[in-house]
């Protein structure tokens, strides 16, 4: 097990928390929160140890298109890249459809 | 000058088979004597195709020669396009075969990679199915073949059933060649169901101390679809089976298609495309087309061969699959292969890994599997002329004399379930080709042939790409996160949707947040079969005992 802590300068606060995927083998859960901070923090714990890298591409890409500001959580147990951003961007579709 | 004859090979086969006659009673031979059989009928360097396919194994007759002493039988050059149990290898070892023409050798590819490399076998090719078939008839024409049957009659008339396979094309390779056809036989009736094989072709009849080996290769379990392949199998439907308006289609065996074949009923019909989309399919029967069947998307499937605990269903559905009179399936590895590279409008598989120009291949390091019906399936005849609207709108606009394409869709998640990157600058099989020393680098597709890729991230267009640099830069755009995709950056994946070259879920109206295993018409094993109105036996091993 690992733990991972990643930070982005963000400019979009989020209104309402957000809460999706689970934490099974191969998926994650990922809890989006609303914060008054001027960045991003992102606290990751995962199963799968050395893909530090990995993670700060996925991340990386995801604030490049989407600049959210909020603290992050997110849950994996032996995700691939794929299912990560699959969470994340399902996290994105659930607040444009609580706005 | 002595008068030449013309009859030597047919002779020589009349002579081997009078050698053998005090062991025949008729075609037929005992079980027992099987090895001294195969001792007299096949000769040193003789060219011997033994059956086997994806499915269905001449496992008898594969053990009997593993059993023969190589001081009588050796350096056969063995012809099979599966190369899948043990014995196959086996004989390799102990001399008795010394080259091997292949297509396929999935289980066996890391055994057969260091024999390669050690100089334990000398390969020939590793052939596409069609081609190994076609060779049958030029330069690879066996002395010998070695097939299987469900049943024979007592004039060695054969019903190979659902399981017909390629035991046509190889029997009729030797029958009218002078070579001689051995059959092993599940069971010696007074009557077959129907003849599939006429006895007339037969030379040889052993019947077998167990049923030959057949597997349930093409079933899927729906509990293992995940939610990134719906995602996948979403998009494919709207960005490609929608937008090409595609009529007939061959899937391949991996999970991003099982899932698009439980989408049909659900998203699908959402979507409104219930007959207007993949009437007509030329794939193996897998469990997991049969929600999409019972509810009116498909109306024809032909296939290459059978698959395990379909057999009830598929007798009740003749509307819908080739049936005999008896009532089971009739399947054509050969007619199929034809099929899924010349008749169709659009092959669907999935990859291991996919290079920056995008080829395609299934061979990874150390690991010669071969490519299996993949690459007929997935190449583009450049003779066709089809007229459907699919092969149609791959025309370019701008070249008066300009034709159409079949559509060539690799699926892959950008990462492996190991968390390999599947999108990599250099194939493992160029590696594998040196190692092996092969003539060909084994890519599976190539890319000139792939027309789309779809990942998680999204749709590449890829023939509407006009340069290789352009194709590389689409695909760098929906590779994610892999070294390949970090290539690409938003302002080129900004130009690319702006021209349509690249299409992310949302472009085609493709809500992620939908993509959950609810939306499958059947989530399990059970519901399949609550589908077939319990005509479905699935094996024992996808079956759950809760």
């Amino acid at each position: 097990m690992e733990k991972l802590h990643f930070s982005f300068d963000t400019k979009e606060p989020i209104q309402k928390p957000v809460h999706v995927g689970v934490v099974a083998s191969g998926d994650l859960e990922v809890i989006f929160r609303p914060t008054t901070d001027t960045k991003s923090d992102i606290n990751i714990v995962t199963g799968s140890d050395g893909f530090k890298e990995v993670w700060q591409n996925v991340l990386d890409r995801f604030f490049a298109r989407y600049p959210i500001q909020a603290n992050i959580e997110i849950n994996d147990f032996g995700s691939t890249p794929g299912v990560v951003n699959l969470r994340l961007t399902q996290a994105m579709e659930a607040l444009k459809d609580e706005k | 000058m002595t008068k030449r004859s013309w009859t030597t090979n047919h002779d020589a086969k009349n002579s081997k088979l009078e050698n053998v006659a005090s062991m025949m009673d008729g075609k037929f031979v005992k079980t027992e004597n099987a090895k001294e059989l195969l001792e007299d009928l096949i000769a040193p360097g003789d060219k011997v195709v033994l059956e086997g396919d994806n499915q269905k194994q001449a496992s008898f007759l594969s053990k009997v020669l593993a059993s023969v002493d190589p001081g009588k039988v050796h350096d056969l050059h063995m012809i099979m396009s599966s190369v899948s149990r043990p014995e196959h290898l086996d004989i390799f070892e102990t001399g008795i075969a010394s080259k091997l023409d292949f297509s396929f050798a999935g289980p066996q590819s890391t055994r057969i990679s260091q024999m390669i490399a050690d100089g334990t076998m000398n390969v020939g090719d590793i052939h596409t199915y069609l081609e190994l078939y076609a060779r049958l008839y030029v330069d690879l024409i066996p002395n010998v073949v070695l097939v299987a049957a469900d049943k024979v009659d007592r004039d060695g008339n054969l019903y190979t059933g659902a399981n017909t396979e390629e035991t046509p094309v190889i029997v009729e390779s030797a029958a009218f060649k002078d070579g001689i056809v051995i059959v092993q036989a599940n069971e010696i009736v007074d009557e077959v169901p129907r003849v599939d094989i006429p006895g007339d072709w037969v030379d040889v009849v052993v019947q077998a101390d167990q049923p030959y080996q057949l597997e349930p290769l093409f079933t899927r379990d729906p509990q293992n679809i995940t939610e990134l392949q719906i995602l996948m199998g979403m998009m494919a439907i709207r960005g490609i089976y929608e937008k090409h308006n595609v009529q007939s289609v061959n899937h391949g065996v991996g999970f991003n298609t099982a899932a698009i074949e439980l989408l049909l009923p659900t998203y699908g019909e959402q979507l409104g495309l219930k007959g207007k989309i993949v009437p007509n399919w030329e794939v193996n029967p897998t469990p997991t087309l049969i929600p999409a069947i019972e509810s009116g998307w498909v109306k024809t499937i032909h296939s290459f061969g059978g698959e395990v605990g379909m057999e009830n269903y598929i007798a009740h559905r003749p509307d819908i699959f080739f049936v005999g009179k008896d009532g089971t399936m009739r399947s054509n590895r050969a007619f199929g292969q034809m099929a899924g590279q010349y008749a169709l409008d659009m092959f669907v598989g999935s990859t291991l890994q996919i290079d920056k120009y995008g080829n395609s291949s299934t061979v990874t390091n150390g690991r010669l599997s071969g490519l299996g019906g993949a690459p007929n399936m997935g190449s583009n005849p450049t003779g066709r002329r089809h007229s459907t609207p699919a092969w149609q709108s791959l025309r370019p606009d701008n070249d008066p004399l300009g034709k159409g394409q079949k559509l060539v869709v690799q699926m892959v998640e950008t990462f492996g379930s190991n968390k390999k990157p599947v999108f990599v600058d250099h194939l493992d099989a160029e590696e594998v080709r040196k190692e092996a020393k092969l003539a060909n680098v084994p890519i599976m597709i190539y890319s000139e042939d792939t027309t789309h890729i779809v990942t998680e991230e999204g749709i590449a267009y890829l023939y509407k790409t006009d340069s290789m640099a352009e194709r590389q830069i689409a695909i760098e755009a929906v590779a994610g996160v892999t070294p390949v995709g970090l290539r690409s950056n938003p302002k080129q994946l900004a130009d690319l949707r702006a021209r349509g070259i690249v299409a992310l879920p949302e472009d085609i109206g493709v809500h992620r947040s939908e993509a959950k295993r609810s939306l499958l018409a059947a989530q399990t094993m059970d519901d399949i079969v609550d589908w077939s109105d319990g005509l479905y036996n699935p094996p024992a091993k996808f079956r759950s005992w809760s």
